[in-house]
């Protein structure tokens, strides 16, 4: 077993006890909450008659379900307004604070922990949804959970788990122009397959990490699900303090930052640790990487050729089948002039603010394709303000695309924003599952989100780097 | 299957009833419960829900589906092959597929939270290897009316006069035959030690921490 990382560290500091089924009773530092799979929770406590016990510990927003267009309330669709009644109910009743869309900051939920400061280094944060794994990038021990574990949650501010393996992710070189963390992940998770994190916590770490700005090192954790590793984390650094200071938290409170900090010091991974795993990957010859399936792991450099199903194992090779039949896609094609119908910019993976830059400054001064619907989605309010801040709003408008309101949108189609028949979509979120995007028979090409504006402005799926005259610094 | 309000788990040692096959790797959430039907604020009520797009196409009519087939209607065994369950964490998954009538699932393996979602529910998942997998799920496909015999307790499948080893985790073989799947009663017993640490954490504000009355 794993000695001296951060997990092991962060996972000492946070047991209780053992529990009668071998399982470990671990504490729960952060526990965030939203409306999607949190009201059967609250439900569950009422029928036991139980109170939130830590609720000082619990944070809300709305994501799933909001509009991003017209938020006036009672929202058009009834379902939705009802669960945003519920769990303005449940918040008020158990006195926790709540980002409504009125307070400025709302947003998904992996974006506004890490924005407010309330997501730090050493906590363990669990939250009913499978990204969770994004708060890893601040070097927190972070878990989706099932709405059973969020009334354990609420109930008793810990989880009943088992320890996991932890294998390292050394990633070495420097990117490429054009390539992002996105590829980074999308390659992690083509070599090591969708199940090969099972039993695992990712360490990342390495050249190619350490270079990233927090919000590259998130849109890595944040996918760390779609490789069967329950969590992944970087362990913290410089890159994470200045984060850190910059945010609500300690923005005006040096001590208490000073005070946290040498906890958040004494809980990263030792030089001496020992591992179940190390993988090392090479970045420097990394390509933009997009999918040519329905599987995040069925992902290709966008050079390169579309694998043929006859030299899979059998298994894969029936995954493999069905999704080419699905997406139509040939073996020996690539990806490139694969026609899109919609660009959708947005997600907890990538729809902070460096990724709007990035997507701006492809889309500077050129059009949206005729026929394509493009729209950009923030992931917060916040992001929002400080993107219209520096008028990048006005660049996507110009350009043809819709700019929205924070949210989880067209990445699970809850909302309005879905596909509609057959569509194609070049989407900058983390899962191209068949019906992922509101239509069954929808198409999703995950890709970085540069290259998601470039299959903007070309109608079709575009090496980015062989646009002129953009910039990809 | 209990009430988890009602208080202390029964013991889940076996399951016994048909089984019903799905085939393929990589059967994520979103198809065992599409986004769409997730817009309720309970359970109740998604068992019909379950596997809907592959059930049903634009205009309703029904499509090629074990969980459509009227030989399979009263299957309890779900039979599946490699990572089942990937994907989002949604509880509504398995949910859906414990209301469609499902007490147990076999198969080759399964992502985590989906596992430790069923574990919440009481249903067991148990793994065995590809081949064996792939046996059983032809034989339940030929011999949809008999039945398999899930013994979570010995770690095997018997059918057709045969004995198949599969794999209980640790902790859910545990949870399952003691009757300790009721986590919220587990920890909440454990309430003055929970505070210690919280209070032992350099960031948890004391403020946060309950009243001394929460206590054991």
């Amino acid at each position: 077993m794993s000695e001296g990382t951060l997990y092991d560290k962060v996972w000492d500091e946070h047991t209780v006890t053992t529990l009668p089924t071998g399982q470990t009773q671990l504490f729960v530092g952060l526990h965030l909450i939203h409306e999607v799979t949190s009201p059967q929770a609250f439900g569950m406590l009422r029928e036991r008659d139980i109170d939130v016990a830590y609720p000082e510990l619990t944070h809300a927003t709305v994501d799933h379900i909001v509009p991003t267009d017209d938020r006036s309330r009672p929202f058009k669709n009834d379902a939705a307004e009802r669960m945003m009644e519920e769990l303005e109910e449940n918040v008020r009743d158990a006195g926790i604070e709540f980002d409504d869309p009125t307070t400025g900051n709302q947003g998904i939920v992996h974006v506004i922990g890490p924005e407010q400061g309330i997501t730090t280094p050493g906590k363990t944060i669990v939250c009913g949804d499978s990204h969770t794994a994004t708060h890893g990038a601040f070097g927190a021990v972070a878990f989706g959970i099932g709405t059973s574990q969020i009334r354990d949650v609420l109930a008793t501010q810990c989880i009943a788990m088992e320890k996991q393996k932890v294998r390292r992710i050394e990633v070495e070189g420097e990117l490429g122009p054009g390539v992002e963390a996105k590829d980074i992940i999308l390659e992690i998770i083509r070599r090591l397959g969708t199940d090969g994190g099972v039993g695992y916590v990712y360490e990342y770490g390495g050249e190619a990490i350490e270079n990233l700005g927090m919000e590259g090192r998130m849109s890595i954790c944040n996918m760390s699900i779609e490789g069967g590793a329950r969590a992944g984390y970087v362990n913290p650094d410089e890159t994470t303090y200045e984060w850190l200071a910059e945010t609500d938290e300690y923005a005006d409170d040096p001590e208490k930052f000073e005070r946290h900090k040498e906890y958040w010091e004494s809980i990263r991974t030792d030089d001496d640790a020992e591992y179940d795993d190390v993988v090392t990957i090479d970045a420097s010859d990394l390509e933009p990487v997009v999918t040519w399936g329905t599987t995040p792991g069925q992902g290709i450099g966008i050079t390169d050729p579309i694998p043929d199903p006859e030299e899979m194992d059998s298994g894969d090779a029936d995954v493999a089948r069905r999704a080419q039949d699905h997406m139509r896609v040939e073996p020996g094609e690539t990806m490139e002039g694969y026609d899109i119908d919609v660009a959708f910019l947005g997600s907890c993976t990538n729809a902070r603010l460096p990724d709007l830059r990035a997507a701006a400054r492809v889309v500077e001064g050129r059009e949206v394709a005729d026929g394509v619907r493009a729209f950009v989605v923030p992931g917060s309010q916040r992001v929002k303000a400080a993107a219209e801040a520096e008028g990048l709003d006005e660049v996507f408008t110009e350009a043809g695309f819709d700019w929205r309101d924070a949210g989880c949108s067209m990445c699970l189609g809850m909302n309005d924003d879905q596909l509609e028949g057959d569509e194609a979509c070049a989407s900058s979120s983390n899962r191209n599952f068949i019906g992922r995007q509101g239509s069954k028979d929808g198409r999703t090409v995950l890709m970085n989100p540069r290259m998601v504006a470039a299959a903007a402005i070309t109608g079709e799926v575009t090496d980015v780097r062989d646009l002129k005259e953009v910039s990809l610094a | 299957m209990s009430d988890l309000s009602e208080g202390p788990a029964e013991t889940i040692e076996e399951v016994t009833g048909s089984g019903i096959p799905i085939r393929g790797n990589d059967i994520d959430t979103d198809q065992i419960i599409p986004a769409r039907f997730m817009k309720v604020v309970t359970f109740d009520g998604l068992g019909e829900y379950a596997f809907f797009d592959q059930r049903f196409d634009d205009e309703d009519n029904q499509k090629d589906h074990p969980f459509n087939e009227a030989r399979f209607q009263d299957a309890n065994v779900l039979v599946v092959n490699s990572n089942f369950g990937c994907g989002s964490s949604r509880e509504h998954a398995p949910q859906a597929l414990m209301r469609w009538g499902i007490d147990a699932i076999i198969g080759e393996s399964f992502a985590e939270i989906f596992a430790g979602n069923c574990l919440a529910l009481g249903i067991p998942t148990l793994t065995a290897d590809h081949e064996s997998i792939n046996a059983l799920q032809q034989w339940v496909d030929d011999h949809p009316d008999e039945e398999l015999h899930v013994d979570v307790v010995r770690e095997v499948v018997e059918y057709d006069g045969t004995e198949m080893s599969a794999n209980v985790d640790k902790a859910q073989h545990k949870a399952l035959v003691e009757g300790v799947w009721d986590t919220t009663a587990l920890m909440e017993a454990n309430a003055a030690a929970t505070r210690d640490v919280a209070e032992s954490l350099p960031y948890v504000e004391s403020d946060s921490l309950p009243g001394a009355e929460a206590d054991d």
